[in-house]
């Protein structure tokens, strides 16, 4: 089933958190107003400090304008009837109310620069990203989707790692996520994947490390391992750097740094090497 | 003392073994007929090893799967009929926390790779107690796209904590290596038979167990993330650690159910680890069936079969639950 996208009704997407009109800028604490924060693409016009985008913000970043989402109906259960500090159900619930989402990721259908693509966009405002059984089914319909229609695909990915709270049926995502990938990429399709502030575990190790070309986010934090996990492994404070996009790039584990306010551009540039022949308007 | 709770518990037998051992070399050494006293102590032997480990829960599963006399890797390879090791990523350094190469089973030639932990402190610091780095799964990427193009089956053994956590792994691209491990195994156009001998400890022992048939050892656990680390992370406490191996469904009952594991190996009273011989055969006679079993299909519907299981596991079914914030 498929959905149009309306982006009147989206106009709440922004987490419930950062209703107010005013932000202040984690890093640099600059007081930002709202509308000029959304216009500078949530990138910090003193410091250039990228924050956290919610999925339909993102989309609305980069498409041309249409997006028809798809496997929308596709919504998350609670396979374990987990519980911890609080339930999963109450978890989930919240985290809807406060995202405005109904799983980690959105995906669907767009055109970028008059480019058809697959979109997928993580959002870590909805249980830290993390990826569930729900999040691994509609990546899994976006390739294979993408595959019969022969066209590139792009995922934002920004995930804690697997969802502990349906244990090995999230961690069986890494595996049913990378078989669809690998048959996508085996027909001769483009697959492109952006990191964004954070990507770990295993989302990072499954389908956002198997892509042709990978762009990160200024600053973005991205590893297998969380940070805090590594300084108790090793009994030593990390050095700030360690982890961030500019880290890999040096390490040679990522193609390209790109700020967020110039990714658009580039990742026509980079379909144009992909399609050769973009939709007329 | 041990931080092991099945490691604690048989403490209590040593004794035990001891007077009975004591009076078999008795019996053994003069003409008095002791076999009575024998067999009494013996079925008092079988009777607290009944009790303390007849049913174990979760957590004891943990303990027993983390137990250091249980048969790791080389255990299991040791006993095929061959085994020429191969070595190194091709780009940095070879990794001994995983160990892999060419073998025969039962005169089948097969590649073979597991992860090793150590099996004293020496050997574990040498193996980085089983947790591999990205040089272990980019040798292990390696061996399984080279059985790929011999027409070899892929066995794996699967015994991690889980990957390395350390600044050199990171600094390798830790995710990348399991990525494309995945990527590999998903690929193979080779019958590929996994089986958890200890612990499968989150997305580093997943790297080695996308496969066409799962075996899974009885006290065995596989798990999303440590119930340590679970407790730590969503309980912010980790002592509630115990309480997350029970909600994490790690054992190998419950994986069978869900359809991740699809065949469990018995475990003697007290673990793989009290008869171990016996273990390995059943195990490797288990592997064994798969891959002759797996032989007689193409690459193709070898492919097929791989991709329609994995993409049943953890199928989504029409819910309940409604999300609060999406426009109806």
């Amino acid at each position: 089933m498929m959905r149009e996208w309306l982006p009147s009704r989206r106009a709440r997407e922004t987490p419930r958190n950062d209703a107010a009109l005013w932000v202040k800028c984690p890093k640099c604490g600059e007081v930002l107003y709202r509308r000029d924060l959304a216009a500078s693409l949530f990138v910090c016009t003193r410091c250039s400090y990228h924050f956290r985008m919610s999925a339909y913000d993102r989309i609305a970043s980069i498409v041309d304008g249409d997006f028809t989402e798809i496997a929308s109906e596709v919504l998350p259960s609670d396979p374990l009837q987990w519980s911890d500090k609080k339930s999963y159900q109450t978890k989930l619930k919240s985290d809807a109310e406060n995202s405005g989402l109904s799983e980690s990721v959105v995906c669907g259908f767009a055109t970028i620069g008059r480019f058809p693509v697959a979109l997928g966009v993580m959002d870590f405002h909805f249980r830290g990203g993390t990826m569930g059984r729900v999040t691994g089914e509609r990546i899994t319909r976006l390739f294979e989707e993408a595959r019969r229609r022969k066209v590139p695909c792009i995922i934002f990915a920004a995930s804690g790692g697997a969802r502990m709270e349906e244990g090995m049926l999230a961690l069986m995502q890494m595996a049913k996520t990378t078989a669809a990938v690998a048959r996508f990429m085996e027909d001769g399709n483009f697959f492109l994947v952006v990191l964004t502030d954070p990507t770990t575990g295993g989302v990072a190790a499954s389908f956002a490390f198997q892509a042709d070309v990978i762009v990160a986010e200024s600053k973005a934090m991205i590893g297998f391992a969380g940070r805090r996990v590594i300084e108790q492994t090793i009994r030593q404070r990390l050095p700030d750097q360690f982890q961030t996009a500019e880290f890999l790039l040096e390490k040679g584990a990522i193609d390209m740094v790109v700020d967020r306010r110039e990714l658009k551009e580039k990742l026509v540039r980079l379909l144009e090497y992909a399609v050769r022949e973009p939709v007329s308007p | 003392m041990s931080n092991n709770l099945i490691v604690e518990r048989e403490k209590g037998l040593v004794e035990l073994e001891r007077r009975i051992a004591e009076l078999r070399e008795a019996s053994a050494a003069q003409p008095l007929d002791m076999s009575a006293e024998i067999a009494g102590l013996e079925e008092r032997y079988q009777a607290i090893l009944r009790e303390l480990f007849g049913s174990l829960s979760p957590w004891e599963k943990v303990h027993m799967a983390r137990h250091p006399a249980r048969p790791t890797s080389l255990d299991y390879i040791s006993r095929f009929d061959r085994f020429d090791e191969l070595h190194g990523d091709r780009h940095y350094r070879d990794d001994p926390s995983i160990v892999g190469g060419f073998a025969f089973l039962r005169s089948r030639a097969v590649m073979v790779i597991g992860q090793q932990r150590g099996r004293d402190t020496r050997e574990n610091l040498r193996r980085n107690f089983g947790m591999p780095a990205p040089e272990g799964y980019r040798k292990t990427s390696r061996l399984a796209r080279l059985a790929s193009r011999l027409q070899l089956p892929v066995v794996t053994f699967v015994d991690t904590k889980g990957a390395d956590p350390g600044i050199s792994s990171e600094e390798h691209a830790q995710s990348e290596a399991i990525a494309v491990c995945l990527q590999t195994f998903a690929t193979a156009r080779v019958p590929i038979v996994a089986a958890i001998i200890g612990e499968g400890g989150s997305g580093g022992a997943l790297a080695l167990a996308i496969a066409d048939h799962v075996l899974m050892l009885e006290h065995s656990t596989y798990s999303v993330a440590s119930p340590e680390g679970c407790a730590a992370i969503l309980w912010s406490d980790a002592s509630k650690a115990e309480e997350a191996a029970a909600r994490l469904k790690l054992t190998a009952d419950d994986l069978r159910r869900f359809g991740v594991v699809d065949e469990i190996i018995v475990e003697p009273l007290g673990g793989a680890h009290r008869n171990a011989q016996d273990v390995v055969t059943r195990t490797l006679d288990a592997v064994d069936r798969s891959v002759a079993r797996l032989s007689s299909l193409s690459p193709e519907e070898l492919l097929d079969e791989r991709y329609e299981k994995y993409r049943r596991l953890g199928e989504w079914q029409a819910q309940s639950l409604q999300p609060a914030g999406t426009a109806q």
